[in-house]
């Protein structure tokens, strides 16, 4: 279902890769250097197949999923391999760094950096490049469709119409309001500032944590996440995982935002403590929760698969055609520019 | 003594209203005593309809002295419109009780059908993530050209929710509303033609049924998706569901339908479709606010000042006089 409209084109970085693309033909030199030979490993399967298919067409790709031994890969192929290209679920680990003596670059698909190992990268002086600002609209879309879907059990409706009981005409069951409520922000980054504009068209004030207060916002600052999750009704989820952020959401903040509490993430499984979220959804002790990540991917907690005041997503926070395009011409784009002795696109820095 | 309010309630739901119980006193032909009900029938002025009970020709013959109907509801196909204004009577509706609830629950379907959040959440609870790796992709919803079919207090609510989503905005209302500045355009097939995602937020009257045709949703196209928290008789159904099913549409997002409790079977079996048993309305904080509007308009009734959503019967087209 293609849009009329490129939504692609209209972004901001469009413009720079396409710039990319248009210097980078093929050109005498180009085919001199003749990129079918570099070699490029490619973690796991990545949709759409638009990136593998030009992965393949570029370079000479290597795919880790096609060798169940992962040795039986990289014993051969380790001297060619010059770049991975990785994502949110399988980036590169110290141990494949150290399986590749040949790696000049890392192209991560995503904009999450928790599943590659930076300091070894920094060590080695190993290119790293991300797709930061691609998915800030997908992810922030996502979390409000979360809320909705939470407050307003869109999905238990649906699920009613399609397996019944018979809707019957005195049937119905009121659920919460979204317009008006609190809605407090973990981690004011470009998601969470683009979930806080789209709150506030709903009429909701916003507040928010963060490591330090931001100069440049009128939204309401809490010097402590149990402080937010006390003072509003929904509490979403949207910093980085780091080190200090693992388990943010613990028992003390869950039972802070409380039984008529509803908690959003869109960050990372391991940002919330997932035992304690199960128990405290199962007992009641909170109102409810949209997840789009867990702290074991792809297993997500059956304990929760029976309750109607939750939404349960499969890491699709970006799984959006346009945006899943843009981003592996991004990837494509830093990997080109790299092979070419070019500024990087999108290098993290 | 507490004025008197005839109650109707012929509808399948069990609502009550509290607020409004403690100032008037019902006269409810369900439940007053026979003789009480006789004594008061021909004098009350003043009818709370509740929900979608019927209100026709039948009905006001039986209470000569009516000269108002409350209406617990926003839309008020179920009354006589035109009998009302016949006879003098005046017809208020829920104001904007549940216009934020409505405006919010249609972003919620549209948001829904273009990112398969239903589906998606399904396929978690089945355990086929695991098993069969990643979801589809979906469809982005960040800067899609939207046009709303009505531009009244709901159509605005939206559209104020979707331009922070990035959308662009155009309408079609039965003649261009002077204080917005959104693109107009005089046919819904020519809205539906410039749009990605049609929502359909009007008022059902003889004109307006079926203003979505089969010729509309043509010019919507392959890619185009429609959210409908309007009535299920706005859409022609049967067409709909055969273009939803032959893919000749992206997708839609459904609150109501033309026969409720009735949903076509047809698209039970569909992924694209969101399917709500019309529930756009109802939370709890809006029935409070529901009923301060139905208390303001019986208590300015009995003190003659003007009514606070009063309908205004004379200069809606449909009235034939």
């Amino acid at each position: 279902m293609p849009t009329k409209r490129e939504d692609a084109s209209t972004h901001p970085l469009a413009s720079t890769i396409k710039l990319v693309f248009h210097c980078l033909p093929q050109t005498a030199s180009s085919k001199k250097m003749d990129s079918n030979s570099i070699g490029v490993l490619m973690t796991c399967p990545m949709s759409p197949p638009y990136l593998e298919q030009e992965l393949d067409r570029r370079y000479r790709l290597l795919r880790f999923w096609k060798f169940p031994q992962k040795t039986e890969l990289l014993k051969p192929h380790s001297q060619e391999i010059r770049a991975v290209v990785g994502n949110a679920t399988i980036g590169a680990n110290a141990e494949l760094i150290d399986a590749l003596p040949k790696l000049e670059i890392v192209s991560s698909y995503s904009v999450g950096l928790d599943k590659i190992d930076l300091a070894k990268c920094k060590d080695r002086g190993i290119k790293v490049t991300y797709t930061p600002d691609l998915i800030t609209d997908d992810a922030a879309d996502l979390g409000i469709a979360l809320i909705l879907a939470v407050l307003r059990k869109i999905r238990g409706c649906d699920l009613f119409v399609r397996r019944g009981p018979v809707w019957k005409n005195g049937d119905f069951q009121l659920t919460s309001k979204f317009t008006g409520k609190s809605v407090g922000i973990i981690g004011l980054g470009r998601i969470g500032t683009a979930i806080a504009k789209r709150a506030e068209a709903f009429d909701c004030p916003i507040s928010y944590y963060s490591r330090s207060e931001k100069a440049d916002t009128n939204y309401k600052y809490y010097p402590s996440v149990i402080d937010l999750a006390s003072n509003c009704q929904i509490l979403v989820v949207t910093c980085s995982l780091t080190p200090e952020t693992r388990h943010i959401i613990n028992r003390e903040v869950i039972d802070a935002l409380g039984p008529k509490g509803v908690l959003i993430n869109i960050g990372r499984g391991p940002h919330v403590d997932e035992a304690e979220l199960v128990s405290a959804l199962v007992e009641g002790r909170l109102g409810g929760a949209g997840l789009d990540v867990f702290e074991n991917e792809p297993e997500a907690p059956e304990e929760l698969f029976g309750l109607d005041n939750v939404v349960l997503l499969p890491h699709v926070g970006s799984g959006t055609i346009e945006t899943r395009t843009a981003m592996a011409d991004l990837v494509l784009g830093n990997l080109e520019a790299h092979f070419l002795n070019k500024p990087l696109l999108t290098p993290v820095v | 003594m507490a004025s008197i309010v005839l109650y109707l309630n012929n509808s399948a739901k069990d609502i009550t209203f509290p607020l409004l119980e403690d100032r008037f006193q019902f006269l409810n032909p369900n439940t007053s005593s026979d003789s009480l009900f006789s004594s008061l029938a021909g004098t009350v002025r003043i009818l709370l309809c509740v929900a979608n009970s019927p209100v026709n020709s039948e009905t006001l013959d039986k209470y000569p002295s009516l000269e108002c109907v409350v209406g617990s509801t926003t839309g008020l196909n179920h009354i006589d419109l035109a009998e009302c204004r016949r006879r003098g009577i005046r017809v208020t509706n829920a104001g904007d009780a549940f216009a934020d609830d409505a405006a919010d629950y249609a972003v919620g379907l549209l948001i829904e059908t273009l990112r398969r959040i239903s589906a998606a959440d399904r396929f978690v609870r089945a355990g086929s993530w695991a098993v069969k790796g990643q979801f589809p992709l979906s469809y982005k919803v960040w800067g899609k050209r939207v046009g709303i079919a009505g531009m009244g207090s709901i159509g605005r609510r939206i559209s104020k929710r979707l331009q922070a989503f990035g959308c662009s905005i155009a309408y079609n209302s039965r003649k261009p509303k002077a204080n917005i500045s959104f693109p107009f355009y005089a046919s819904v097939q020519e809205l539906a033609s410039n749009v990605d995602i049609l929502v359909v937020c009007c008022a059902l009257t003889n004109e307006t049924r079926h203003i979505i045709n089969r010729d509309v949703m043509k010019a919507l196209g392959k890619e185009g998706i429609i959210v409908n928290i309007g009535r299920g008789s706005l859409i022609d159904e049967k067409e709909m569901v055969k273009l939803l099913v032959k893919g000749e549409i992206g997708g839609a997002g459904l609150d109501v339908f033309e026969n409720e409790p009735v949903v076509p079977r047809e698209l039970h079996a569909l992924d694209n479709v969101v399917l709500s048993p019309h529930r756009g309305g109802a939370v709890p904080e809006s029935l409070l606010r529901l009923q301060e509007i139905m208390i303001a308009n019986i208590e300015a009734f009995f003190a003659n000042k003007p009514l606070l959503s009063e309908i205004e019967l004379e200069s809606l087209s449909w009235i034939l006089s």
